[in-house]
């Protein structure tokens, strides 16, 4: 099997991870629960993982919160940062677990506005002050890579855009998390929600959403915590605030065994590779007759995605034939990412994604953009 | 059960326990993270229990760490 999947989820993890998870299942206490060892040993493994999350988004540890995926983190965020009235920017990129939050808030009386893509998928950003509105103005929250074509924008750019009027900046890494340089601090990020078992390499359950100094999140869910056991509110603490519930141990073990390989490896060893695969593919696929890529797959700084379509076919029929004659492993269809596919006019077709991992090989690579040409060519 | 004087450092966040612990470690300074006893009111379900005489030491790192301490205690336990 060939796996080019890896933007849904990364099935080859390094191996300490699974066995990280095993040793975790058969020890782990419950963290903030006991003064005993197996609870302290829970404890500490969450807290060094919140110390190496901080180290590589630049955040505070205590700032990092972990919830089950980026949706849960994104969810917790719109709704407990802005309230009926509010006005917020965002994008035509966006992925669902942006989207429908956001929806949902309008609902409820806020305003939302989104930057629009044109017909090659790209984002006008020169256009971004029209779309202010006075006060109610309180935020862009956007995507830092998109899930349908990888193109990645430029967040030092929205984070300017943001300090200087006074907004705030939500970002969605779930593409880019521990691949494409994130730093909270200098690139003016409130809130960032990553998920765990995409680019990280960790195991599916985890992400969360790291807190800049002095942003006030509302918790979106409520309950036991572990402290402060007498008050009838959660604490406001972080990353209490946002942790009601036992948090996924076990997971997070293995998240931290993911983190210590990429830190190992170096974030730019792990992108060159990626993003080295994702070229030598499009170069080999490029001159297909009637082959249409969307997103800017010659830029440097992206996501490790190539997304296509041949000719008119169903983008599901493509991907089913790379999966039934070749045990090639692709997304195609709709990728929960509503507002671009109809910019880009592949509502009813879909599109073909192709995405890699540390663990894609050449030959892989090479094996996909031969079993494409040659189903072009059938 | 022999009792004697300790110092007793709480915190609002499991969080500020774990990193006290680590810290501690990393600087060689005495104590360990236990349940707080009831007579004390405390955020966290854990504290720091160390000899009274490293008090000047852990009220040290407490301040150079910025670390959400709640209360710091002397009790006979």
């Amino acid at each position: 099997m060939i796996y080019l999947d890896n933007a849904a989820t990364t099935v080859r993890k390094p191996p300490a991870v699974a066995e990280a998870v095993l040793s975790a299942l058969g020890s782990f206490g419950n963290s903030g629960r006991g003064a005993y060892g197996e609870a302290l040993d829970a404890g500490r493994c969450i807290y060094e993982t919140r110390l190496l999350l901080g180290e590589l988004f630049h955040c505070p540890a205590e700032r990092v919160c972990f919830a089950p995926n980026s949706t849960a983190a994104l969810n917790t965020a719109i709704a407990g940062l802005f309230a009926p009235g509010d006005h917020v920017i965002s994008t035509d990129w966006e992925h669902n677990s942006v989207l429908r939050p956001l929806y949902r808030f309008r609902s409820q009386g806020g305003a939302v506005d989104f930057l629009p893509a044109d017909r090659q998928g790209r984002l006008d950003w020169d256009a971004l002050p029209f779309l202010l509105r006075r006060e109610e103005t309180k935020a862009v929250v956007c995507t830092h890579a998109s899930n349908l074509t990888g193109d990645a924008v430029d967040l030092r750019r929205v984070g300017e855009f943001c300090r200087t009027h006074g907004l705030l900046l939500v970002v969605d890494a779930s593409q880019t998390a521990g691949l494409l340089p994130i730093d909270m601090e200098e690139m003016g990020i409130d809130v960032l929600c990553f998920t765990g078992h995409k680019s990280l390499m960790g195991p599916q359950g985890t992400g969360g959403l790291c807190v800049g100094p002095g942003v006030e999140v509302r918790p979106l869910l409520t309950g036991g915590t572990g402290v402060q056991s007498y008050r009838e509110t959660q604490p406001e603490e972080y990353p209490t605030r946002l942790e009601a519930g036992t948090l996924n141990g076990h997971g997070i073990a293995g998240l931290r065994a993911a983190l210590r390989f990429r830190r190992e490896l170096g974030r730019e060893t792990i992108l060159a590779r990626e993003l080295g695969l994702a070229r030598r593919f499009y170069e080999q696929v490029r001159d297909i007759p009637g082959i249409r890529f969307y997103g800017d797959c010659e830029a440097r700084e992206r996501a490790p995605i190539v997304t296509l379509n041949l000719g008119d076919a169903d983008s599901g029929a493509v991907a089913d034939a790379l999966w039934e004659g070749c045990q090639i492993a692709v997304r195609p269809g709709a990728h929960c990412a509503p507002r671009l596919h109809r910019a880009l006019g592949t509502e009813e077709q879909g599109a073909v994604r192709f995405s890699w991992s540390w663990y894609s090989t050449e030959e892989e690579t090479d094996a996909a953009a031969a079993a494409l040409r040659a189903l072009a060519e059938a | 059960m022999e009792r004697r004087e300790w110092l007793l450092i709480t915190f609002a966040a499991t969080t500020t326990a774990m990193a006290m612990e680590r810290l501690c470690w990393e600087r060689g300074l005495p104590g360990r993270l236990i349940p707080v006893p009831g007579s004390l009111r405390a955020g966290c379900g854990l504290c720091w229990r160390a000899p009274v005489e490293s008090r000047a030491a852990l009220e040290a790192l407490v301040t150079e760490e910025h670390l959400a301490v709640d209360g710091i205690y002397v009790r006979t336990m």
